[in-house]
């Protein structure tokens, strides 16, 4: 570990948090329906999408209303990318004249890309076409982001509110979001990544000669239109297989620098619309607070591990971490970093190979997930995931202040319980059960490339991964097998569908509550107590039941590794 | 009294009386009956896996299996969990049992005197109580037991109802007005009344109190039923967590017995909390039949905790119900001496408290001494409603103390009583002589103060004023500091106008006050917190409160009230001391945070838990794991022997916390909850490491495995 590096963690935290106010104010006013300097001009554009979609955008919905129209949303999205994936052998901007994809691999990706998982079983320059790309993902990247944000954003007006029916309009919110925040930043922020180096281009792939003679056809494309969504909207589906760590989907170490940035940018923004819509900017910041503890906490661990390296290598005299699998351009800081922010939000590009990293510094990535993804998190998701743990942690020590828990106003009850209960239960479910499946069946034991604790990971890992709807590997796997492409689509949707559906109930239910002034026998939620409670409860109820898991794998991998055993 | 009552009633039955404790010990094994344990989510589980690990186990015995002693011993402490939990809960019930026999003592045996003509005192049937009906007229003469709870018709009665309030003395109830109702198992001393029963045979207060104590007809309660929720939950997230393992240890190359996945199952789940909680429950009821407070539900105790605003009535909560002078102010050209003899003239034969605390002051502050009312040949004039004042005669000399308006009356029109009407008082006052102007104005300093004005007259001449002040209870300031302290919200109701009323409240420390209060007022002022999302708690005793403490979240009714009040409320409070709403709002805190704190504990507990079990378990296949057993525990079966008995003993270990509560202090929100944090969070995660290590010390020392 070097002064240098930290100096890399710390900066990029307080750039983080920088941003977070502007964001938050530019989005509260967004979502409120409030002027914004973009209003001008946008404003004539939305007023026409409403019009031809006959959405009346006063009318606002019950939260089962809500929810309906926006699994309605994903059916039509579904069938779009389906379509396209399966004729895109027929259809145009085809260049290198890709042929159709298979059956489930189609269905897996088209599942991955609407949950916001971004899955790559398949592999971009080698499988898809530019309209694939474009139409395909691209669309399905700023589809998938902008429900993420609206479903938060409806949840927030659930503790905002007092006494109503409604949360909010699932069409507007989702145009809003399109419109008036994800449009805007990626149209500045794709023409940076081209500044960078970044292509951008319908021609076809490119063929060179190399210096022995040899013929290489380089892959170009439309990269930087969905490198930019992708890390804002924390997709994190490359445009090539190699993901972050090709050198065309990023470039420099200002791109890396910049794209770990946009990773967590809303996500961190969204806490302060929280604190603004609730009527105080500290619940907001009291809220990012959990997750700076949980995310420096992880990022300290990961880069110990990785600068430590391994027992043997270091006892050969080869110090200096651990490189295997990194890009040199990014070295040990920028690849812990990146690989702890692609886990916490549920963004899932990756920069360098994880599968490669030490036992330690490979749980933490893996941990980040299992928790849930709260940690700043997808854009949306990982915001209404926190409030869950948050619902839990008040409910269990609030009751310890002698008055049934509240929460912002709000009281929690019997039906916030079930709910936040119900959302947090089928996460454990998949990816404890499927692993467990996994583990046993020949056919998918099959696909494990290293056997011992290091295979147990890597299977771990891929499930974990699908559930969290982060969408990056552990490498190692063979993934595109008929058995993986189905269970981890049913994880993938699972893990996003039946966590919404519960969450947007909580919404509605809340929404429907008197709000509570708050007195001195309220529990205090802005404070460094809350901020231990939560991360408390977050460890205890939502990490300990991966302890058997984790000891199995990266533990047990861990201790071997200090007395020289590997896997 | 109050105090040596309740010293009484707890040690009848103190925490491990042995006549609770042994019928709860058999009541432990009939709750395992799994049509009762069922209602138990958490400890239903633990049965199950009980009972199925007992039949493998009975089948290794005959097929032959390895570790039969081991396995023997974990599943003798899993069905020592549940016995436990059957037990804390039988406990608590015993307790509640107990108080409710002596409630019940004086039902049984009693026959009642059914009237067959309403009006006819002599013609009546004898019946036995329980075949009673609502509506039934009955006689209740000198030596009967009133057989049930009812309204006084016909008739007035002295009452001893020491069987439900402990308090000897007899009571009056009369028919119509505010102390017409009865309350069955009360005995009748003098007189005879005909009672008009309210209630129907088990369904009298007393009748739902006994089975809500017994824990028969205990309903969850809201908040109860949310942490069902959260363990059942915890529950299932353990149930993926443990039987995935077998899988996970067959990757590895290993395998793990049933009775050890149980066993780390058992443990993992929050059975601490899950035994413990209808103990809890039953426990705050107790508490409050203790502090002589019967309520209705327990939905009505966990409200108390809630409560966001108090609405008290001025006299007798906040203030004395007399009050006392404290000043004499003679008008000018009359000194304070000549005031106050002329005072304590008027009040010699005077047995109000308030003439009697004249002459008090007299003598204190001007050492004048009592003087014989016939020596001085004077006759005493008491006070009338028409008069509004009283005073002394003696011969053509006359003295007289009085509502300010009366005695000026009095002196004006030479002696004759004469109404004056409010509205002509500020006309009058214009065309008033000096010293009649000067007494307004210090009846208007005196009422600024939140006093009461009483003008004296001796011989026609206008001498001063006499403060009488509301006498505001020692220490109830304090109370409501630490109410705020609690985020509790004070408001005093009284009927005084708004200046006296805001001198008072400024004195007592409350957050505000209704001034000139009508029932219709109360209401109002309940319904408009409420729609702020606040839940009002306030006690009554009169019919007229009855709409309001019906209104009210916790509506507290006196027992000595009307029965329509107390039908109204949600709780009857035997000693009839408005107060105690505090203490009331006190036990439904603690409720509630012995719940959450014992949740903490349990949920905590589980990391101690997994680092006993989770090396022992995986030990065999890798070796490696060894580093994780921080506690050095002597070998894998000790270890997971251990922590089951742990997590065994723990709930006997916590019953009587269960029992007595979580401690209240009124420290603020934050404070408090930092305070159980580090007691029952931080206690939660080191207590199991120090027990668990404790235990296996002595497991290996016994050679248990």
């Amino acid at each position: 570990m070097t002064i240098i590096g930290w100096i890399q963690i710390a900066l990029y935290c307080v750039i983080v948090v920088a941003l977070v106010k502007p964001l938050g104010w530019y989005m509260t006013r967004v979502f409120t329906g409030e002027w914004t300097p973009l209003s001008p001009v946008l404003r004539p554009v939305e007023a026409g999408l409403y019009w031809l979609g006959g959405v009346d955008p006063k009318r606002e919905q019950h939260w089962l209303t809500y929810t309906v129209a926006m699994l309605l949303f994903h059916v039509g999205g579904f069938l779009i990318l389906y379509g396209v994936l399966r004729l895109q052998a027929m259809l145009p901007f085809n260049p290198q004249e890709q042929s159709a994809v298979a059956p489930d691999l189609s269905f897996n990706t088209a599942i991955s890309f609407l949950t916001n998982t971004n899955w790559q079983n398949y592999g971009g320059e080698s499988t898809l076409s530019y309209l694939s790309q474009m139409l395909g993902l691209t669309h399905q990247n700023f589809l998938s982001a902008a429900t993420g944000i609206a479903l938060a954003v409806a949840l927030i007006r659930g503790f905002a509110r007092s006494s109503m029916r409604t949360i909010g309009n699932f069409w507007v919110d989702v145009t809003r979001c399109t419109l008036y925040v994800l449009l805007p930043i990626c149209i500045v922020y794709a023409l940076f990544l081209v500044s960078q180096g970044m292509p951008q281009t319908l021609s076809a792939y490119v063929d060179a000669t190399t210096l022995e003679g040899a013929k290489q056809s380089i892959a170009v494309g439309p990269v930087a239109s969905q490198v930019a969504i992708k890390m804002l909207g924390t997709n994190g589906g490359g445009f090539f297989n190699a993901n972050a760590s090709h050198p065309f989907e990023n470039p420099t170490a200002l791109s890396n620098f910049v794209q770990m940035l946009s990773i967590f940018a809303l996500g961190a923004g969204l806490t302060n619309v929280f604190g603004r819509m609730v009527g105080n900017q500290r619940q907001g910041w009291a809220i990012l607070g959990v997750m700076g503890v949980l995310f420096i906490a992880g990022v300290a661990i990961t880069y110990w591990a990785e600068a430590n390296g391994t027992t043997g290598l270091n006892a050969l005299g080869l110090a200096g971490g651990n490189m295997e699998g990194k890009e040199v351009r990014f070295g040990i800081v920028a690849s812990s970093l990146f690989a702890v922010i692609t886990t916490a939000a549920s963004c899932g590009a990756v920069n360098a190979m994880h599968d490669s990293f030490t036992a330690l510094g490979g749980m933490i990535p893996l941990i980040n997930m299992q928790l849930g993804e709260i940690i700043v998190g997808g854009v949306g998701a990982g915001l209404y995931g926190m409030l869950l743990f948050v619902v839990l942690a008040i409910f269990v020590a609030g009751l310890m202040v002698g008055r049934t828990p509240e929460y912002v106003g709000k009281k929690i009850e019997a039906r916030e319980v079930k709910m936040a209960m119900l959302a947090i239960l089928v996460l454990p479910l998949m990816y404890l059960g499927w692993t467990a499946v996994a583990v046993v069946l020949p056919q998918a034991v099959a696909s494990i490339a290293n056997p011992g604790p290091h295979g147990f990971s890597e299977v771990l890992y891929a499930f974990t991964s699908a559930t969290g709807n982060n969408g990056s590997a552990f490498g190692g796997l063979t993934g595109n097998t008929l058995f993986y492409n189905l269970t981890l689509a049913t994880s993938m949707f699972v893990g996003r569908f039946f966590m919404i559906v519960p969450a947007m109930a909580l919404a509605g239910s809340l929404a429907a509550k008197k709000s509570i002034p708050a007195s001195a026998g309220t529990l205090p939620t802005t404070g460094g107590l809350f901020i231990g409670l939560v991360v408390g409860v977050i460890l205890i109820i939502g990490g300990l039941t991966f302890f058997p898991a984790l000891a199995l794998g990266p533990i047990v991998e861990h201790l071997a590794m200090t007395a020289n055993t590997l896997f | 009294m109050d105090k040596v009552k309740t010293r009484k009633r707890a040690s009848r039955s103190a925490m491990f009386d042995p006549s609770i404790v042994l019928p709860a010990a058999g009541q432990a094994f009939v709750k395992l009956d799994p049509r009762l344990m069922i209602k138990n989510p958490v400890m239903f589980v633990v049965e199950v896996v009980a009972a199925l690990t007992t039949v493998i186990f009975a089948k290794n015995v005959v097929q032959g299996g390895a570790d039969l002693g081991f396995t023997f011993q974990i599943i003798l402490w899993l069905w020592f969990t549940v016995l436990f939990a059957n037990f804390a809960e039988a406990v608590a019930e015993g307790r509640g049992k107990a108080q409710a026999d002596t409630l019940r003592q004086t039902r049984s045996n009693t026959k009642a005197k059914r009237l067959l003509i309403e009006d006819n005192f002599e013609l009546y049937e004898g019946v036995a109580a329980d075949q009673l009906e609502q509506g039934d007229l009955v006689l209740v003469e000198a030596g009967d037991i009133i057989p049930g709870d009812g309204e006084v018709i016909r008739g007035v009665a002295s009452v001893n109802e020491a069987a439900i309030t402990g308090e000897s003395a007899p009571v009056i109830r009369e028919s119509g007005g505010d102390r017409s109702a009865v309350t069955g198992g009360t005995l009748v001393i003098s007189d005879r009344i005909v009672v008009r029963l309210t209630a129907s045979k088990g369904t009298s207060f007393l009748d739902r109190m006994i089975s809500l104590i017994e824990g028969a007809a205990r309903q969850k309660t809201p908040n109860e039923i949310a942490l069902n929720i959260l363990l059942i939950g915890l529950t299932i997230i353990f149930i993926f967590a443990t039987v995935t393992i077998p899988s996970y240890a067959a990757y590895a190359g290993g395998s793990i017995s049933v009775v050890v996945l149980v066993a780390l199952f058992v443990t993992l789940i929050p059975t601490t909390i899950g035994a413990l909680l209808s103990a809890i429950g039953i426990a705050g009821m107790d508490r409050l039949v203790r502090f002589n407070v019967l309520a209705m539900s327990g939905r009505a105790v966990e409200a108390a905790g809630d409560v966001d605003t108090l609405l008290l009535d001025k006299t007798g909560t906040i203030t004395l119900g007399n009050r006392e002078a404290t000043e004499f102010r003679p008008v000018r050209g009359v000194s304070e001496l000549e005031l106050a003899d002329a005072a304590q003239l008027a009040s010699l034969a005077d047995e109000t408290p308030e003439g009697r605390s004249i002459v008090v002051l007299a003598k204190e502050k001007h050492g004048l001494r009592s003087r014989d009312m016939a020596e001085l040949n004077a006759s005493f004039i008491p006070f009338t409603a028409q008069t509004r004042m009283s005073g002394v005669d003696a011969g053509a000399s006359w003295v007289r103390k009085g509502a300010v308006d009366a005695i000026l009356n009095h002196v004006d029109g030479g002696g004759r009583p004469r109404q004056l009407a409010s509205g002509n008082a500020a006309r009058a006052v214009a065309a008033m002589s000096e010293p009649a102007r000067e007494i307004f104005a210090i009846a208007d300093e005196v009422a600024k103060a939140g006093g009461t004005p009483l003008a004296v007259a001796k011989d026609g001449r206008l001498l001063g004023v006499v403060h009488l002040k509301d006498i505001v209870k020692g220490g109830i300031r304090e109370r409501f500091a630490e109410l705020r302290r609690m985020g509790i919200r004070t408001v005093m109701i009284t009927g005084d106008n708004p200046m006296t009323a805001a001198a008072i409240a400024a004195e007592a420390g409350v957050d505000d006050f209704l001034a000139q209060a009508t029932p219709e007022d109360k209401l109002k002022l309940i319904r408009d917190e409420q729609a702020k999302g606040k839940l009002v708690a306030m006690c009554g005793d009169g019919t007229n409160d009855a709409p309001a403490l019906a209104q009210a979240d916790v509506g507290v009714a006196m027992n000595t009230g009307t029965q329509a009040a107390r039908e109204a409320g949600n709780m009857v409070d035997l000693d009839s001391n408005p107060t105690k709403l505090i203490e009331v709002v006190e036990i439904g805190k603690q409720l509630l945070m012995t719940r959450g704190a014992l949740t903490t504990f349990s949920i905590a507990n589980d990391v101690a838990k997994y680092f006993a079990i989770i090396p022992a378990i995986f030990l065999a296949f890798y070796p490696q794991l060894q580093a994780l057993n921080v506690m050095q525990l002597a070998s894998p079966q000790s270890a997971i022997l251990s922590a089951i008995i742990f997590n065994a003993l723990i709930i006997i270990a916590l019953i009587p916390l269960a029992l007595k509560g979580v401690a209240y202090r009124a420290i603020g929100a934050g404070a408090l909850l930092r305070r159980n944090l580090l007691v029952y969070g931080l206690g939660g995660l080191i207590i199991p490491f120090i027990g668990i290590k404790a235990i296996d010390l002595a497991v290996t020392a016994l050679h248990l495995v």
